[in-house]
């Protein structure tokens, strides 16, 4: 029993981390329909921006980590933002499949420059929130899974709001409803689409942060695997879902800690895949996503 | 058309290939293995064609039917062959073993594409490429479960059997194939789905059947190009059939232009010879290192560049037949 409370909180802290990456290709997919796959190396990003400020500049505060994360943050959003001028912007009403290849460009172009500029050795995260560990009878909790929760939780909370009740948030729901329609309301369309990009990059930021305050290690290539697992929590909950995203991506989290917890532990990498594949093969829409029904 | 007709052109590759074959050892070892190279990624580079260019689909999952391929492969030569074959058994003989295996692995592959080939059924675009994806990345997790074939270690000590006559008619056959199949009237059911699903369906085409044969004939190729792969290296593991080799593949098909089956042809060998004509770049002058370091950054750069500027591929030229894709 203490063991499986053990994995459990394990699963909902990596959970939450999937929660905030997945929510940026979700809102991506949301305004433009279609799968930013250089999103898990923004996280990566966002993780270095945070080794070279924590290392730099702060102290093992509670104080001192947020200030690392919103520095990463903003930093990703400037990325995110960069990279959807350059590269996605020019070819808005180009082919799906030619935005997915340069997304796939861009992703590669992500890692072999950190691998050029960081290095590709992994480097140690520095400790930038303080931790210790609490003992409820049996069962250890390390701050950093309580931390993860309550981040997570607070930014979920955060967008929640953005998107509900402020006014670009109300912009972001138009546009992803009709993009044409809302730019004759007189939305400005880049804009949205820039201010998306900006948000979700700088959630999987603060992922990137989390991710490395609880997996002290990091090198260029450590977007791979959470970026395409939270892809399929995206997927799981309902693409351009945003509770829809948070419940895949807590699925996920805890279904691959007990997978790695038991004797099939080899076989982790290829859980969220197989779950991807009988998702789309049984329900497409996802989980709280409607499907709709393709026009000619 | 591909230069001229297509069997005088099958003839003639065929003819190369043995030339190649007989007088493979007067050449330098280092042009051979640069040879073979380009062999083997012109078959990848024309099966997957096939997939991604006039059949319209997106795979990321190339390299997965390579590692089938190169490991049935490997398993009939290294563990099958010395129980059936006498022990000291002619050239001749350990040759056609190593056609059969090679075609066993075809095979295998390409009952390997049936699965990943089905959910392109429901899906398309993105989703079938992230799925193809996921089937690459399944079929490397699989093979490193399986102890018998060496678990994450893989296999080592292959026979050497691939030589330059294998390769390039291996590379003739697919690109004789795949061209007389799309221009057949069965292939064009191919190029309609490529065009325009809903069209192709509404004027009786079965895009469904297209889609799948598609995989599987992709796949068969790509298997055997993965046994030639295998006896060439003479060690495979499943880190060397992951994500990046298929983008490798992925890229010579986009570079040359999807659909365009000469241009891939170029783009297989241009982009196999350039990794090299950078690495003596970069050792003739300190000034140059900088290059055979950042060459995967100059790759990714590339690709960006092509879909923003050239979309449909840099050796197309006809302003027709404008690359959907």
């Amino acid at each position: 029993m203490t063991e499986f409370l053990q994995q459990l909180i394990n699963g909902l802290s990596v959970g939450s981390m999937y929660a905030l990456i997945a929510l940026g290709y979700t809102l991506v997919y949301g305004v433009l329909r279609f799968i930013n796959f250089a999103h898990g190396d923004v996280f990566m990003v966002g993780s270095f921006v945070g080794f070279y400020v924590g290392r730099n500049f702060s102290k093992t505060t509670w104080g001192g980590g947020l200030f690392v994360m919103i520095v990463a943050m903003l930093a990703c959003a400037a990325l995110g933002i960069l990279i959807e001028r350059l590269a996605y912007r020019p070819l808005r009403n180009r082919s799906r499949l030619t935005v997915l290849i340069t997304a796939i460009g861009v992703s590669l172009m992500l890692e072999n420059a950190g691998q050029l500029v960081f290095g590709a050795n992994p480097r140690p995260f520095p400790e930038v929130f303080p931790s210790r560990q609490f003992e409820f009878g049996q069962l250890v909790v390390s701050s950093k899974d309580i931390a993860v929760l309550m981040v997570t939780v607070t930014l979920l909370a955060a967008l929640r709001f953005l998107v509900m009740k402020t006014k670009i948030g109300t912009a972001m729901r138009a546009v992803s409803f009709n993009p044409q329609a809302a730019s004759l309301m007189g939305i400005n369309i880049n804009l949205v689409i820039s201010f998306t990009f900006g948000l979700g990059s700088a959630l999987a930021a603060a992922g990137g942060i989390l991710w490395a305050y609880k997996f002290p290690k990091i090198d260029p290539l450590m977007g791979i695997a959470p970026g395409l697992t939270a892809f399929i929590a995206a997927v799981l909950g309902g693409i351009g879902n945003i509770p829809g995203a948070a419940l895949g991506a807590l699925l996920i989290g805890i279904i691959e800690t007990f997978v790695k917890g038991s004797r099939w532990s080899t076989w982790t990498e290829a859980i969220a895949f197989v779950l991807l594949i009988l998702i789309l093969m049984f329900r497409p829409a996802g989980l709280l996503g409607k499907l709709q029904p393709e026009k000619v | 058309m591909l230069l001229g007709r297509p069997r005088t052109f099958l003839l003639a590759a065929l003819a190369v290939s043995v030339v190649l074959g007989v007088f493979q050892g007067l050449i330098d070892p280092y042009y051979v293995d640069v040879l073979t190279r380009i062999g083997i990624n012109i078959t990848l580079a024309a099966s997957l064609n096939l997939i991604n260019g006039h059949t319209g689909q997106f795979s990321l999952g190339h390299a997965g039917f390579m590692a089938v391929g190169a490991y049935t492969a490997a398993t009939m030569t290294m563990f099958v062959g010395p129980q059936v074959l006498p022990t000291s058994a002619p050239v001749a003989v350990a040759m056609f073993w190593f056609l059969l295996a090679l075609l066993a692995g075809g095979f295998v592959a390409a009952a390997a594409g049936v699965f990943v080939g089905a959910p392109s059924l429901r899906l398309k675009g993105d989703y079938l490429a992230i799925v193809t994806l996921g089937f690459g990345q399944i079929i490397a997790v699989v093979f490193r479960n399986i102890e018998p074939l060496g678990g994450a270690l893989g296999l080592n000590g292959l026979p050497a059997h691939t030589n330059l006559f294998w390769v390039f008619a291996a590379a003739a056959l697919t690109v004789y194939a795949i061209t007389t199949m799309v221009n057949s009237t069965y292939g064009r059911g191919f190029l309609a789905t490529h065009d325009d699903e809903v069209a192709a369906e509404a004027i009786g085409i079965n895009t469904t059947r297209c889609k799948i044969v598609a995989f599987v004939i992709g796949a068969f190729f790509a298997g055997i190009a993965g046994g030639l792969y295998g006896h060439f290296t003479l060690t495979i593991n499943p880190k060397g059939f992951d994500f990046n080799r298929s983008i490798e593949i992925v890229v010579i098909v986009i570079v040359g232009g999807m659909g365009n089956t000469t241009g891939v042809i170029i783009a297989a060998t241009l982009l196999t010879l350039l990794p090299e004509g950078l690495r003596t770049l970069a050792g003739m002058s300190p000034a140059f290192r900088w290059i055979g370091e950042s060459r995967p950054l100059l790759y990714s750069i590339l690709l960006i560049c092509l879909m923003l500027l050239r979309p449909q591929g840099l050796f197309t030229f006809r302003k027709s037949s404008q690359v959907k894709a």
